[in-house]
């Protein structure tokens, strides 16, 4: 049940998205929020879905994968519609019914938010499932190296970052065995209300919390013995180097963007 | 002989009213040797390796690694770089996502510029037989595999010696089976010091030297025939030893001619072979 989690998840492959430069990468994500953000109309919100149809086609993932994404935050989008629905109340009124009524702006705005979401999820899952999370770290890393000047613990914020993503999976699979030796001594974890299942929850995460902090320490000792000394000094295995490719895509989004900013205006 | 460890009456405890965990050590290891330190939970085996690069400082005496001084904090980068340490649980001492990645951590910290370090990794994970694996996820690996990789790592930073703390504890025979295989290449091929702490007796007869400890102190330590001879010593203190040096000493005790110097099953087999021919010829005649 918990190998379901596909966000955040990356798919290795060769396509020209995965090749392109992490950093390019992080700053056209945040050029494609903009773009999704930035207008209020639905022909502006369509650039940004030729957009992200495009970069799905491109990235040779599976449409299925962001399907899976999309259903695993049906509920938020739900909430969203429900809330836009009944608390907007300009526009002709389709349905009433007592203190509840919905009008046609609010059916309008819910389909736009919805569709907004959607294409948020899709666009920036691009990001994720082409890029394997410690080569975003890095990029994150060198990103924000201007901060360094400020103090900031750039350094230590991407190595948190990556040694909580290398441990992700040997977490869900510590979590699983916690789960089956609990079930094994007659916990029952999958029924019961639902105070009853948030009560159960405390057998499976104290253990957890418990082998986490000894998990930390030996690391923190494996790494004092393999001469870890902060940021100081280091030189880097993965080298990151910006092609033309990198430079057309920015350019190509740009595009995208002034369109949406143009069109929203007209 | 050149060493590259030394203790001199190394005792230690970890707090002033506690008890002593190390009762007086003195050890002397050279370069080049395979040396394995056996002893039961709570023999002071694993405080005694934790000494070895630094992470423990002695309460009383001294430990020299590679004619460092280890409470020398100057020189600590330089010691661990010679002393690298290998634990238990694989899983806590890999550090990154990628295994390539991981191997390249040590380099990295030590400043290793690119062509070198690429070169490093390579050749590093070449000799734990990993290389095809280097783009791998470590999640995607067996124990035995990870824990090759941690060796790896090690490795990279062109130690002198590797200690391992019980390396193979969370493995499967497989996995235990690799893990030895990596290490004694190393030890054959490369002529790097390799310091195994174990409590599996098979493993440590295939050392070149076994250091027996009981209770903090170091109460045997030669060649692991002689060491396993010692049935009664070993038994006495909660050790086994081998299952066929048990055979040979069980044997010995019913009155037959054995040696109590079998470490090995293919010594077992030739020592019982001659046994059993000497008993025919004795019907026989």
């Amino acid at each position: 049940m918990l190998r379901d989690i596909t966000i955040g998840q990356y798919f290795p492959g060769e396509s020209i998205i995965h090749r392109l430069d992490p950093r390019f990468k992080i700053v056209l994500t945040i050029l494609f929020i903009v773009m999704v953000f930035t207008g209020d109309k639905f022909i502006c919100l369509s650039v940004g879905a030729v957009f992200t149809v495009l970069v799905i086609l491109l990235s040779g993932i599976k449409i299925k994968m962001f399907l899976k994404t999309l259903k695993s935050l049906l509920p938020l989008m739900l909430l969203t519609v429900l809330l836009n629905l009944f608390f907007i109340k300009s526009g002709d009124v389709l349905w009433q019914w007592k203190f509840l009524k919905i009008t046609s702006e609010g059916v309008d705005i819910s389909i736009f938010m919805i569709v907004r979401i959607s294409l948020l999820l899709m666009g920036t899952s691009v990001l994720t499932y082409t890029t394997s999370p410690i080569t975003l770290t890095d990029a994150v890393e060198r990103l924000l190296s201007p901060l360094k000047k400020l103090r900031f613990p750039v350094h230590e914020l991407a190595m948190m970052m990556s040694i909580a993503l290398r441990f992700i999976p040997t977490l869900i699979e510590e979590t699983d065995k916690i789960i089956s030796a609990q079930k094994a001594r007659g916990a029952e974890i999958d029924s019961g209300s639902f105070m009853a299942r948030a009560k159960n929850l405390i057998s499976i995460l104290v253990p957890l919390f418990v082998s986490s902090f000894r998990r930390a320490d030996e690391l923190a000792t494996a790494m004092e013995c393999r001469c870890y000394n902060g940021g100081a000094g280091r030189t880097r295995l993965r080298q990151l180097r910006s092609a033309p490719r990198d430079y057309i895509a920015l350019a190509v989004t740009l595009i995208f963007l002034a369109a949406a900013i143009v069109l929203n205006i007209m | 002989m050149e060493y590259i460890i030394e203790t001199e009456d190394l005792h230690f405890r970890y707090s002033d009213d506690e008890q002593w965990v190390l009762k007086g050590i003195d050890l002397k290891i050279g370069k080049g040797e395979f040396v394995a330190v056996l002893g039961h939970n709570g023999s002071g085996k694993s405080t005694l390796a934790k000494h070895f690069n630094a992470i423990l400082l002695p309460t009383k005496g001294k430990v020299t690694v590679n004619g460092i001084d280890t409470a020398d904090e100057e020189k600590l980068f330089e010691l661990r770089q010679s002393a690298g340490m290998v634990f238990q649980n694989p899983d806590n001492q890999i550090v990154s996502s990628v295994v390539e990645e991981d191997v390249a951590f040590a380099p990295e910290n030590l400043g290793v510029p690119y062509e070198e370090m690429r070169r490093r990794v390579d050749e590093a994970l070449k000799s734990v037989g990993m290389y095809e694996y280097r783009l791998h996820s470590p999640s995607q690996l067996s124990g035995g595999q990870k824990q090759r990789v941690a060796i790896a790592g090690i490795i990279a930073m062109h130690p002198e010696c590797i200690i391992l703390d019980e390396p193979t504890a969370m493995l499967d025979p497989q996995g235990r089976r690799e893990v030895m295989e990596t290490v004694t290449k190393m030890n054959r091929e490369y002529g790097v010091t390799i310091i195994l702490i174990t409590h599996y007796m098979d493993e440590a007869a295939k050392c070149g030297r076994v250091v027996v400890m009981d209770k903090g102190r170091i109460i045997l330590d030669d060649r692991p025939e002689k060491v396993f001879s010692q049935v009664e010593t070993l038994k006495k203190i909660g050790l086994d030893v081998p299952q066929v040096t048990e055979l040979a000493w069980e044997l010995r005790r019913a009155g037959y001619d054995i040696s109590p110097e079998i470490i090995t099953e293919e010594e077992c087999a030739a020592a019982l072979e001659k046994l059993i021919k000497q008993s025919g010829h004795g019907n026989s005649s």
